[in-house]
């Protein structure tokens, strides 16, 4: 579902984006002086994205539905199988958060523990990555049926507010894919391969070799791959 | 650990190159699906399939709609005029005093004919509300006018029961749209002549408009000449052009 999830939001985000080519509000700046304009027109043309308006409300209101099925069925496994206690973060998470960032940004030599399969920064990242994919559905439904589901626009402070929510929404994903790729990208293939096949290969304390069959528990916790195949 | 297997060298292997090869597959799945959607033939200049998406959209919402679902209603303080946004029917200059407004059953025969005065017979009715832009503004504004319900009331004894959809086409015939019968029912459908109690300008329809806050602005068309009763879905602008015919909200 992982691999469903970033086409999905991929397509999601390209045909919101032609979307908001239509009519491009937001800006940050003081008064009439303009700092930064979301987005520039070297972004659009480069990346197809305007005078697509039809065809991309025709792609993003279908979509939606393989967005929210997706996320539905995600929603239900993580919860099913327990491993939502993966994700959760702990309470002194933040700190340990922080030495993992001083760590990425080699800043700190010494990688804080991990408790399971994702260490703290991952798991503040990812509980809020699902966060933010609730967040795209219910203002992205406060904004498609707002006097149908009228509760929802009215929860987020109304139809102007849900829009500027949807798109926050948006640019976070935005971030937060160049983020997470650029971070597995540095943890390597190792990691990459981990992610696709749901497996990690441990590192092994010494170079013994490996019992083949793995009958030995001691020895079945293997080496890196490419040591390995030499 | 606890819940991870561990597992041998060649079963790690194994399972990877399973997994290459399953997602591999799915990528392959997903690129192909993909192109496909995007070369399916198109029906009013989308792909099929997201036509077919759209409809299916149409059914939903449209059966889940009930005459009593409001949409939100703003303090009068809130209401100012209207951006402009399209002129395309309006684009001539038309003779106000001469407009009037036609009327077609279904099979194109003449029901009747109406000026101003006739409309402005009907009850009063205002309503300050959020219009909204396909292309993603909106705006509060103040429409006064009549319902088009009680418009519907003076024709219903000449129209079969299975009236689905109102086309409205400008005077020169170069806008139209079609609406779902239910939303025209609605009581905050409006045929407006007034915005912010003041007779609509030309630029924002003159005479005699249509406003709703059930559908999208592009629905809402400017300068009404002609009004048809339907028992199928109709022609509509917008909707040949690429977009959903129900532009619902
Ligand atoms: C990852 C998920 C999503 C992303 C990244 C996303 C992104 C966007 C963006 C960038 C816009 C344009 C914003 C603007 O013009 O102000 C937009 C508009 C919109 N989105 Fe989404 N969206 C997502 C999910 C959804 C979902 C699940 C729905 C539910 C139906 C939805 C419904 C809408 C609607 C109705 C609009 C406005 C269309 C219009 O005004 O013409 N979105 N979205």
């Amino acid at each position: 579902m992982h691999w469903i999830n970033f086409p999905l939001i991929t397509i999601m985000i390209w045909s919101g984006l032609r979307i908001y080519w239509a009519e491009d509000v937001y800006a940050f700046g003081i008064g009439s002086w303009e700092w930064f304009h979301w987005f520039p027109d070297w972004f659009y043309e480069s990346l197809d994205l305007d005078r697509r308006l039809a065809r991309g409300l025709a792609f993003h209101l279908n979509f939606a539905w393989l967005f929210a099925i997706n996320g539905l069925v995600f929603g239900i496994y993580t919860w099913r199988s327990g491993e939502w206690r993966e994700l959760v973060p702990s309470r002194n998470g933040l700190r340990n958060a922080w030495g993992v960032l001083l760590h990425d940004l080699r800043l700190r030599k010494q990688a804080p523990p991990k408790r399971g399969r994702y260490n703290e920064a991952q798991r503040i990242t990812y509980s809020l990555v699902i966060g933010l994919g609730a967040l795209a559905l219910i203002s992205g439904f406060a904004i498609y049926k707002p006097t149908q589901l009228s509760f929802l626009t009215w929860a987020l402070g109304g139809y102007g507010s849900a829009r500027l929510i949807h798109f926050c929404v948006t640019i976070a994903f935005m971030a937060f894919f160049v983020i997470h790729i650029l971070q597995v990208a540095r943890a390597g293939w190792q990691n990459l391969t981990s992610m696709v096949t749901g497996y990690e290969l441990q590192p092994e304390p010494s170079n013994a070799p490996v019992d083949p069959d793995g009958t030995d528990p001691a020895q079945t916790i293997l080496v890196e791959a490419e040591a390995q195949n030499g | 650990m606890a819940e991870q297997p561990e597992l041998s060298q060649a079963d790690y292997r194994r399972r990877s190159r399973r997994s290459l090869l399953t997602g591999g597959a799915a990528a392959a799945a997903g690129l192909l699906g993909w192109r496909w959607v995007q070369t399916q033939p198109a029906d009013n200049r989308i792909p099929g399939v997201l036509r077919n998406g759209h409809e299916f959209n149409e059914n939903l919402w449209s059966a889940l709609f009930r005459e009593n679902h409001q949409a939100a209603s703003f303090p009068r303080s809130d209401a100012s005029i209207l951006r402009v946004n399209g002129r395309i029917g309006i684009r001539e200059e038309i003779d106000l005093a001469n407009w009037q407004l036609d009327v077609i059953g279904p099979e194109g025969n003449n029901l009747g004919q109406h000026t101003l005065a006739d409309i402005q017979a009907l009850p009063f009715h205002d309503m300050t509300i959020e219009h909204k832009c396909i292309e993603g503004w909106s705006q509060v504004t103040t429409w006064g006018g009549a319902r088009f319900s009680d418009f519907l009331g003076l024709y219903q004894d000449q129209l079969p029961d299975n009236i689905s959809h109102v086309q409205l086409d400008t005077p020169d015939g170069d806008y139209y749209v079609s609406v779902d019968i239910a939303t025209m029912r609605h009581n905050q459908t409006l045929l407006a002549y007034q915005m912010l109690d003041q007779p609509l300008d030309d630029a924002h329809g003159a005479p005699l408009r249509l406003a709703t806050p059930i559908k999208y602005g592009i629905k809402q068309i400017k300068r009404i000449g002609r009004i048809q009763f339907l028992q199928t879905r109709g022609a509509d602008y917008w909707g040949e052009r690429g977009y959903d015919w129900y532009a619902g909200l």
